[in-house]
């Protein structure tokens, strides 16, 4: 697993369970793989991930079932939705604002660009279709 | 656990560790890391009993390796550097062998050899040096022994080898075993080992988690907030990568490489770090 992200190991690795689960690969309610197995899929320290496994559980999107394993919670989807969000509102937008002003745009410039965007993605996904 | 406690010993009149102190625990996977000359290979033959330490105490989960009990030979598995097999095949060797490791698992064998995509051999003499490698790994991997020395595992393995290695040996990692491995190939193995613990000239300059570390110490790129103490920098295309004490938001993930030089370099900011009596000392933070 490559890692480029400026962002702690343990991290990166939630965001990739995250993924997984909304993906739908490890649904919820559903067990997710053992410490033992995640770590050699991912050829990282099992620690790190009994790391990951904590801090997904410290966010209600994992639970430990003692002795039976690690599952998802029935509203992790949900949960990682909101997180999201919120990092997005309150992180990605103050940059993606900052970067605007750096380079002297103008944000009425952009709706254009945005309505532009969103017909070729639907062109994409009507031909995929 | 391995406890070593003031230990001793030298080549000849040439010292290499006066004093040395190392505790590893059950469930890690130690990174030992040094250059030429460190150390590095002596310290795994102390632990291994193939040396002897001259004075100090050397335990190995309560056993002294010196004396190379059976019941101490049969928990330990060293793969070295370097080694020669013998002209027999893959399974001679495994059924010639396996014997001597109570906890040894033909499955565990299986899998491990199918990982590195490398048949059962015919003959061990007569195979590459990297397939010979992957055997010797594969079989010391399971061999069931709870403490596993590999002095530059990596050295030898072809690209893909690197990876499926990096698998079996995160897939090994257990609560009772202590794993450690001696590398200069620190990409190879980079979110893999840790805690790192680092010699220099038969001293340890630093033992701990990179956890711990990144609680303390904060690796930054480009501007330092004020105040901050930067213990070691360099400057690459006029921005600089710099390791400053405290946590700091925005901090990268640590780098080996990286984290090496800047103990090597200034070894008296971390060395305080490395005794068991101050493993956690609390660090003021303006």
């Amino acid at each position: 697993m490559q890692f480029t992200d400026p962002k702690a190991i343990y991290l990166q690795l939630a965001d990739s369970v995250c993924d997984l689960i909304l993906r739908g690969v490890y649904p919820q309610g559903g067990k997710i793989p053992s410490v033992r197995e995640l770590a050699a899929e991912a050829g990282v320290n099992p620690n790190t991930i009994l790391r990951t496994v904590s801090h997904l559980t410290d966010q209600g999107i994992l639970f430990n079932q003692r002795g039976v394993g690690t599952f998802v919670s029935d509203d992790a989807r949900e949960t990682i939705m909101q997180q999201r969000k919120k990092t997005f509102l309150d992180e990605e937008l103050t940059q993606f604002f900052q970067k605007i002003e750096l380079l002297g745009l103008d944000f009425a410039d952009l709706a254009p660009l945005w309505q532009e965007w969103v017909a070729a993605r639907r062109e994409v996904r009507h031909e995929n279709q | 656990m391995i406890e070593i406690h003031d230990i001793h010993f030298k080549y000849l009149k040439k010292p290499l560790f006066q004093g040395l102190d190392l505790t590893l625990r059950p469930g890690n996977l130690y990174g030992l890391l040094g250059k030429n000359g460190a150390g590095k290979t002596t310290l795994l033959k102390l632990c291994c009993g193939l040396l002897s330490p001259q004075g100090g105490s050397l335990r190995v989960f309560d056993r002294v390796p010196h004396l190379r009990q059976p019941a101490f030979l049969s928990d330990l598995f060293l793969v070295p550097e370097e080694f020669v097999l013998p002209p027999v095949s893959g399974a001679l060797y495994r059924d010639m062998l396996a014997p001597l490791y109570p906890a040894f698992s033909r499955e565990r064998l299986e899998a491990h050899l199918t990982e590195f995509e490398l048949p059962m051999p015919d003959r061990l003499d007569r195979l590459s040096h990297g397939q010979k490698k992957k055997f010797l790994l594969a079989f010391g991997l399971s061999t069931g022994a709870r403490f596993l020395l590999l002095d530059e595992p990596t050295n030898g393995l072809d690209i893909p080898s690197k990876g499926q290695f990096r698998k079996i040996l995160a897939s090994e990692l257990d609560a009772e075993r202590v794993i450690l491995v001696s590398t200069h190939q620190v990409r190879d193995m980079e979110h893999l080992i840790d805690p790192i613990v680092i010699l220099d000239s038969g001293r340890i300059l630093f033992s701990q988690s990179l956890e711990d570390f990144s609680a303390r110490y904060s690796l930054l790129h480009g501007e330092v907030p004020p105040g901050a103490r930067v213990l070691y920098e360099e400057h690459v295309l006029g921005k600089s990568l710099s390791l400053v004490e405290g946590a700091h938001p925005g901090a990268l993930p640590l780098d080996l490489e990286f984290l090496f030089k800047a103990v090597t370099a200034a070894p008296e900011h971390f060395v305080s770090a490395a005794s068991p009596a101050t493993a956690h000392p609390e660090v003021a933070h303006a």
